[in-house]
Parts: structure tokens; C-alpha cells; sequence
């Protein structure tokens, strides 16, 4: 393999670190808050809130069922006034991050419904607050599903982020795409597939590592 | 201490309301033990939440400590909480967090400070005598231990109820008894007042002042526990009791018994209580009246440490000996029951 490659996978590499690790971490700081609000509002919840549980429902399931390909092209406006372009790297972000929102929403909503619902009651009968109880109870309960749940987001958004190279994201898609299939580069193309094992690999199993560190059941 | 004024729980359900409460009223005084017994959807498990309002009442009042919770806003319904501890079948402890920090959680839910903590914690952990476990996870507890950890959690806010719910269901019959003895230490220490609900008759008998019996959705029978167990009033109560005080014939005599009095043979059934309980009533019997007492079955035992006994013998003699044997026994203030009549009614009831 030549240096040249190496470096250039390596530039790839760092460009998809940042694409996933920046948009996996703002679809977290939202996503989380939103998978809370849907298990609160739903029938039963301690704050129970049909309407508003219906139409969070509603969006995060047509974010969801949206291909991210057209995700991608039907936001550029959006990106354009987020990132400035709608080309590279940064603008990449924009469309894998609002692609990791609802995906996170919806896997941390299943986490916290893993919770008993007798620790709930517990708190309840405790005299602590609704705040209290996502706080000290849901979400350290849920942690090491909500942890789960992230990784399987970094995997899925690294494959996204291969997605957003077809268009000029950056990253090691796009080079896959540019060396290996638009110049016939075979060597390229499958330098680039072994490194995205690897990577997708180290992810996960990290992932597996500190769900087990963090669960006591 | 804890007052509930006809109360009544109706849940709505597709197929129509069920109520699960109907117009129950329930005194439990400062410092008692109070069982409340029934079978699954007796309603017991909605009265005990109804206590501390985790179940809101459809109808009626709830009052603890001279306060009606049913009329206090959220934050004033949380402080009246910390008041009242409370105990599950499933322990319902926090995987997450150590054997410590569980005690602990009620008091940071208070916003108590680190040191506060501690020195709470850790008398109380010596208590249910977990002292060395503070640095362990739930899962690797024992149930017994589990539910020693929630009783130090339930009373780690200094409450004046303690509310246990099926507290004992998930244990075996040994650590039952542990936890029993424990909440009974814990009562007589704090003066607490327990409310403890239960579907086995053996808890209440072990740790009950007194009882209320519960069959859909309300109090059929209530009263000191060594009166409901010894005299039933109810055929519900009756099944519960029988078991454990060998009212009933084993099944082989049943058989063996006939609806009409055979010649001079009569069947009574003896209950041993009050202050002379514990004399040989039996043996003054055969030997001052010539009587001839065949004893069948029997069992003697001890509730809320007074001596209780259940005899049921054939008598065997003339009219006016039999006579004079029921007034003896009547003097010693023991009951004598007809056994032939009480079953006919048994059936009746069924």
C-alpha cells in the first residue's frame, strides 16, 4: 500500500470521526430529551400527555421512514443556512444529525420502557419529583440500554456518513466512491470497506464493553 | 394514625368500570400491626396504595397523621410521602446503584448532604444487619436481603407508616420469618405504625395486632387477630383460618361423619381460649363425669402469644352427663360447637 493511500485514508477516516462523532453527539444532546418526553407523555406516564406524545410520535416517524439519501437533498436549504454550504464535511453533519435525532429518540424511548415500572413507583411513593425520577431512577436504569442504543447509532451513522460522500460529504464514502468506483480503483475501493469493518468493529465492541461495565442486573 | 373514610377506587376499564374499592372505612392506630387479608383482586393491594395516594381514591378521604392527603397540592402530597415508607413484593430496589446508595436515595431525593448520608445510612444498614453488603449490587443479593434493603430505604426519612406490600410473597418461609421478626424489632424500637397486606394467612398470625379480611373490594371482617382467627365470623375468613387452626376434619373423617346424631355419640369441636385454655379440661371431664371423650383431631397453638386450641372429640354417655359436660366446659369459658351443625352451615355458605 502506498503512503500516498495511507494518508489519504487516514484524512478520510478522521473526516468520518468528526461527521459521526459531531452529529451522533448533538442527535444524543436532543434525542435523549425527546426519547424521555415520549415515555413521560405516553398513557401511563407520570405526565401522561396524549397530544403531545401523538405528534412527537408523528414527526419522529417521518423523519424516520424518510430514505437518507433524499433526507439529504430535501434539507439542503436547511444545511445551507446551518453549515453556510451544502458541499464537505460540515455540511454533512447537518442532514446526519437531524437522521440521528428521532433514530435516538425512538432507541432510548425503548430503553427507559425496559425500566420496572415498580422502581417508578418506588420514587413515587418517596415523594420525589417528576425530574427526580427521570434523573436518579429512568435514566441510570436505562443507561446501559441507552448506551446500547447509542452505539448501534454510531454504527448506523457511519454507514450513513458513507452515504453523504456520494455527494460531496467527505470522508472514507467518498473517497470509496471517487477512487475506487468513479476511477476504477479496486484497491481503493476495498482499502476503504476493510477500514470501515475495522472501525465499525472497534465501535461496537467498545460499545458491548461499557454496557457491561455499566449493568448490575 | 392512618384514617380512610368510604373510600371507593373505580378503575375504567374497556369492558366497563371494575371497583376495586367500594366504600371502604379503616381505622389503624399508632403503633399497631395491621394485616389486611384477601385473595388476588380483593382489592388489597388498591387499598394499601390508596394509603399513601400512589392509587387516588374515587370517592372518600385519606387521613395519616391528622392530615387528608386527598387535599393537598403535588409538592405538599411529596412532603406527606417522606412520612410514610413503603415496602414491595418485588423489593423494587435500583440495579444501578449499590446496596448504600439505594438507602441513600430517599435522602438525596431530600437534599440531604453527603455527611447527612452517611450518618443515616449506616446505622440503618446495621439495623437490617447489611452493614457489610453497603458496597454491593442488588443482583448479587438474596431476597431476604433485597427486602432488607428496602426496609432500611423505607425508613431511612424517619417515616411514621411503614406500608408493606406482599413484603414476604416473593421469600421462602424461613426468610419470611426473619423479615417478619425484623419488621416487629422495627416497630417496637420506632413505634412505628405497619400496614402490611398479605394473601397468606401465616404472616398475620405471625405479626398481626389486629386484621381486616377483604373480598371484592371490601372489609367483610376486621378486629384483633387472635378474635378473627379463633372465632370467624365470615365463610371467607373461615377458609383462610381453617388451614392454620384445624377447624376443618382431615378428610378421612369427614367421610365418616352422618348428618344425624348416632345413639348417645355426639361430635363437638372444643375451642381451648381465654384463661383456661391451658388446663386439662379433658381429663377432668372423663375422670369427675364418667364420660367417654374420644379425641378425633386437634391442634394447639399460640396467636399474638395466647395460648389457642381446637379439639374436636366424640362424646360418648347419657343426656344429662353430656349436659352437665357442656356447662363444665362452659365454665372454663371454653366454646363447644355441635360439629354436625357447623358444617351444615359451612355448605350453607359455600
Amino acid at each position: 500500500m502506498s503512503s500516498q493511500l495511507i494518508a489519504l485514508l487516514f484524512e478520510g477516516l478522521l473526516e468520518t470521526l468528526v461527521m459521526v462523532g459531531v452529529s451522533g453527539g448533538i442527535g444524543a444532546l436532543f434525542g435523549i430529551p425527546l426519547g424521555v418526553i415520549l415515555i413521560l407523555t405516553d398513557r401511563g406516564g407520570i405526565l401522561q400527555n396524549l397530544a403531545i406524545n401523538r405528534v412527537l410520535g408523528l414527526i419522529i416517524n417521518a423523519a424516520r421512514s424518510t430514505p437518507f439519501i433524499i433526507l439529504m437533498v430535501a434539507i439542503i436549504p436547511f444545511t445551507r443556512l446551518v453549515a453556510g454550504t451544502s458541499i464537505g464535511t460540515a455540511a454533512a453533519i447537518v442532514p446526519l444529525t437531524i437522521a440521528a435525532i428521532p433514530f435516538i429518540a425512538r432507541l432510548v424511548e425503548t430503553a427507559l420502557r425496559e425500566v420496572p415500572s415498580g422502581l417508578i413507583e418506588a420514587a413515587d411513593a418517596m415523594g420525589a419529583t417528576p425530574l427526580q425520577i427521570v434523573v436518579k431512577v429512568l435514566l441510570p436504569e436505562a443507561l446501559p440500554g441507552i448506551v446500547a442504543g447509542l452505539t448501534i447509532t454510531f454504527v448506523s451513522l457511519i454507514g450513513y456518513s458513507a452515504m453523504a460522500g456520494a455527494v460531496g460529504g467527505g470522508g472514507l464514502g467518498d473517497i470509496g466512491i471517487r477512487y475506487g468506483y468513479q476511477r476504477f480503483l479496486p484497491e481503493v475501493m476495498l482499502a476503504v470497506v476493510l477500514v470501515l469493518i475495522v472501525f465499525v468493529q472497534g465501535v461496537q465492541s467498545a460499545g458491548d464493553r461499557l454496557v457491561r461495565k455499566l449493568s448490575h442486573r | 394514625m392512618i384514617e380512610l373514610q368510604n373510600l371507593t377506587k373505580r378503575f375504567d376499564t374497556p369492558s366497563g368500570g371494575v371497583e376495586a374499592l367500594r366504600n371502604v372505612s379503616l381505622t389503624i392506630n399508632q403503633g399497631e400491626i395491621f394485616g389486611v387479608i384477601g385473595r388476588s383482586g380483593a382489592g388489597k393491594s388498591t387499598l394499601i396504595r390508596v394509603i399513601n395516594l400512589l392509587e387516588r381514591p374515587t370517592e372518600g378521604k385519606v387521613i395519616v397523621a391528622g392530615r387528608d392527603l386527598t387535599a393537598l397540592s403535588a409538592a405538599e402530597l411529596r412532603a406527606a410521602r417522606r412520612d410514610i415508607g413503603m415496602i414491595f413484593q418485588h423489593f423494587n430496589l435500583l440495579s444501578a446503584r449499590t446496596v448504600f446508595d439505594n438507602v441513600a436515595l430517599p435522602l438525596e431525593l431530600r437534599g440531604e448532604s453527603r455527611a447527612a448520608i452517611r450518618a443515616k445510612v449506616e446505622p440503618l444498614l446495621e439495623l437490617v444487619g447489611l452493614s457489610d453488603k453497603a458496597d454491593r449490587y442488588p443482583a448479587q443479593l438474596s431476597g431476604g436481603q433485597k427486602q432488607r434493603v428496602g426496609i432500611a430505604r423505607a425508613l431511612a426519612t424517619d417515616p411514621k407508616v411503614l406500608l408493606c406490600d406482599e413484603a414476604t410473597s416473593a421469600l421462602d418461609p424461613e426468610t419470611t420469618e426473619q423479615i417478619l421478626k425484623l419488621i416487629k424489632d422495627i416497630r417496637d424500637r420506632l413505634n412505628l405504625t405497619v400496614v402490611l397486606i398479605t394473601h397468606e394467612m401465616a404472616v398475620v398470625k405471625e405479626i398481626a395486632d389486629r386484621v381486616a379480611v377483604m373480598e371484592q373490594g371490601q372489609i367483610i371482617e376486621q378486629g384483633e387477630t387472635f378474635d378473627v382467627f379463633t372465632r370467624p365470623q365470615h365463610a371467607t375468613t373461615r377458609s383462610f383460618v381453617a388451614d392454620l387452626i384445624g377447624f376443618d376434619l382431615p378428610p378421612a373423617l369427614q367421610k365418616r361423619l352422618s348428618a344425624q346424631p348416632v345413639g348417645n355419640s355426639h361430635l363437638w369441636r372444643i375451642l381451648f381460649t381465654g384463661p383456661h385454655a391451658d388446663e386439662p379440661v379433658i381429663a377432668e371431664l372423663s375422670r369427675n363425669l364418667g364420660l367417654d371423650l374420644n379425641i378425633l383431631h386437634g391442634r394447639i397453638d399460640e396467636i399474638q402469644g395466647r395460648p389457642f386450641g381446637v379439639m374436636v372429640v366424640q362424646a360418648r354417655g347419657d343426656e344429662a352427663k353430656l349436659i352437665a359436660a357442656k356447662s363444665y366446659l362452659a365454665s372454663k369459658q371454653l366454646t363447644v360447637e355441635e360439629l354436625e351443625d357447623v358444617i351444615a352451615i359451612d355448605r350453607a355458605a359455600v
